[in-house]
């Protein structure tokens, strides 16, 4: 029988919790500074090529008949499926009295909103002129006409800006009694940004009441988010007849990648952050342990569909089918089909081993194989789908170019940026949630 | 113009064990004293059993919101395909199945600001201003305010200094 991992014992004080927290956010280290204008540069280097993009036109990027979906259409869905996890980890988890949620929580929450916002870059910067993107919204215009509801794009538009309102708004009610803590330990200027940013809490009883019950509404409803956001990024393309796409498991298939991801790169987030903001001993190997089983699950999960979609194009005897199929594993795009195919649904078997699954240093390197693995796993499904047209003549393959990867570095550093402000600027570990967690003393001693 | 809100006299009470907070509070109650304002850095289920705490009606905000978010994606959705009419993919004009993706996702959107809202609302609602605080009210103490003129002030401490409390302060107004 497997042995569940325990919850470790907190041997902090609530005075432990608070001070360690808000030490996090005294001086920056050298490695944080570096790492910070690294990302800068990559946020800089995306937006020179898209300053370009704008100037000249898409043509620049690697568009051509028949791949209009590339790059970036790859990395909107790569960022969108990224904000996952931290939703499942803040919310469902949650609801389910996971305690091991709560040292990971916030910082995944924070993923999730600056993940959904990078993401939100891509759609308007792939329609080529990003200053009509507002023709997206349904708003009364001269031409007296409204968007396509019945399109999954515009199921899309509703879904993603519901996700990152949804998502920004649980991340900032979460955060304002542990900005209340920072403020009445900080001086100075910064007592006076906690203070506004805090809104007067003072953790009464009156506050107390209402909050925790909203915040279990917050949580119910951010739920069915998570199952719905990819479920609607995924019928973008089971609903067009393509094939390749056009499958019923996709929306499944689709959660299951995205969660995935999004726990790769809350590994490949915390391991290194734990260590620069010195909480090992509030992120433990307990932590790791849960997430890595997780890990396991959703990637075996998508081990289970990759298997299904190559039976069904084989069983299903449609030769685009099984062709598209066929080219994905023996085409043009074999080393990107089996990249995806490695690093998603082998890589995770990994975590069968709870020496793995406990190793930072492991855990580090399988979660950027993951975050390769899923990007691939978009380039694969848009890309190798669409370079076989119905016109067998206007076949071609996409090469992606400077344009392509410029966007995509900008991105990680659009991303990295923004979660690096916020790992300095507010508390990352949830302070309020870790004392629940821990008893508080007693005159008749524990109960 | 608003000034700084008047003190409000009265007891405070500093604990740093749970049960010395909850035997104050419960002793409290029994001798006519509802009306008391308690902190602590952390929602804790034997504080509100103490105080007998209801269940706060903001789910009253997120069910209105919630249902308001509907019947605007309904609306909006079904009146926008009837203004301006066009055969889709074969589907009727107000095609109610591929409105509902908009239908839930301004359910959540609606239902979750207004939730945020009533929050704000109610917390507005219930808190007197000018009420005794310590920062370490933040931290690892629990505080318990009681309200009460100068000539209660007394017997009021040594009810807590009975319970457990570490630190008794006074306000005067």
């Amino acid at each position: 029988m497997a042995v569940l991992a325990q919850e470790p014992v907190i041997n902090q004080t609530h005075a432990d919790v608070t001070r360690d927290v808000v030490a996090t956010l005294g001086k920056p280290s050298t490695g944080y500074v570096l790492l910070f204008f690294g990302a800068v540069g990559l946020f800089l280097v995306g937006a020179l090529t898209l300053l370009i993009l704008i100037k000249d036109g898409l043509g620049h990027a690697g568009y051509q008949p028949p791949v209009f979906w590339s790059v970036y259409i790859t990395t909107f869905v790569f960022w969108i499926g990224i904000g996952h996890a931290g939703t499942l980890i803040s919310a469902i988890l949650y609801l389910f009295r996971s305690p091991w949620r709560t040292a990971v929580y916030r910082s995944t929450e924070v993923m999730t909103v600056f993940a959904v916002m990078t993401a939100a870059l891509f759609p308007i910067i792939h329609i080529g002129r990003q200053w009509l993107f507002y023709w997206l919204l349904p708003y009364p215009n001269q031409r007296y006409l409204w968007p396509n509801f019945k399109s999954p794009l515009l199921w899309d538009v509703c879904a993603i800006t519901t996700y990152f309102t949804v998502s920004a708004t649980f991340l900032v009610y979460g955060l304002v009694p542990d900005v209340a803590a920072v403020r009445d330990r900080v001086g100075g200027w910064r007592k006076l940004v906690y203070k506004f940013a805090s809104a007067g809490w003072s953790g009464t009883n009156n506050q107390w009441r209402h909050y925790s019950r909203a915040y279990l509404y917050l949580a119910a409803l951010a739920t069915p988010l998570v199952l719905s956001v990819h479920s609607v990024v995924s019928w973008d393309f089971a609903s067009a007849l393509v094939p390749g796409w056009h499958g019923t498991i996709f929306a499944p298939y689709f959660v299951a990648g995205a969660i995935y991801s999004g726990i790769g790169m809350v590994l490949t987030l915390v391991i290194p952050l734990r260590r620069a903001l010195k909480l090992e001993h509030m992120i433990t190997e307990y932590h790791f342990d849960n997430l890595a089983k997780l890990t396991l699950l959703t990637g075996s999960i998508l081990f289970y569909a990759y298997g299904m979609e190559y039976f069904i194009s084989w069983y299903s005897g449609n030769t685009f089918e099984q062709t598209t199929f066929w080219r994905r594993a023996f085409g043009p795009y074999w080393w990107a089909g089996w990249s995806m195919i490695i690093c998603n649904a082998f890589v995770s078997q990994l975590f069968w081993f709870r020496k793995i699954r406990v190793n930072p240093t492991a855990l580090f390197v399988i979660s950027i194989f993951i975050n390769i693995g899923m990007w691939f796993e978009r380039f694969v499904i848009i890309v190798s789908s669409l370079q076989n047209d119905y016109l067998p003549w206007a076949w071609d393959q996409l090469n992606p170019t400077w344009a392509d990867w410029g966007i995509l570095a900008g991105s990680f550093g659009w991303f990295g940026m923004w979660f690096m402000l916020f790992a300095r600027t507010f508390p990352i570990v949830a302070i309020q949630e870790i004392k629940e967690m821990i008893p508080l003393p007693r005159k008749r001693g524990a109960h | 113009m608003a000034g700084r809100p008047r003190i409000v006299p009265g007891v405070l009470a500093s604990f740093e064990q749970i049960d010395a907070a909850t035997d104050a509070i419960k002793a409290l109650r029994a001798g006519g004293h509802k009306d008391l304002v308690v902190y602590c850095s952390h929602p804790n289920h034997e504080l509100e059993e103490a105080l007998e705490t209801p269940v706060s009606p903001v789910r009253l905000f997120t069910l209105i919101g919630g249902l308001t978010g509907v019947t605007a994606a309904t609306g909006m959705t079904v009146w926008m395909n009837l203004d301006w009419p066009t055969l889709v993919g074969g589907k009727a004009i107000a095609a109610i199945p591929a409105f509902v993706a908009i239908m839930f996702e301004l359910t959540v959107l609606i239902g979750a600001l207004a939730s945020v809202v009533g929050v704000i609302f109610l917390v507005m609602l219930g808190t007197r201003r000018g009420i005794m605080y310590d920062p370490r009210f933040s931290d690892d103490r629990i505080g318990v305010f009681v309200p009460a003129a100068a000539d209660g002030a007394l017997a009021l401490e040594r009810l807590f200094r009975d319970a457990g409390a570490v630190e008794v302060r006074h306000a005067a107004a």
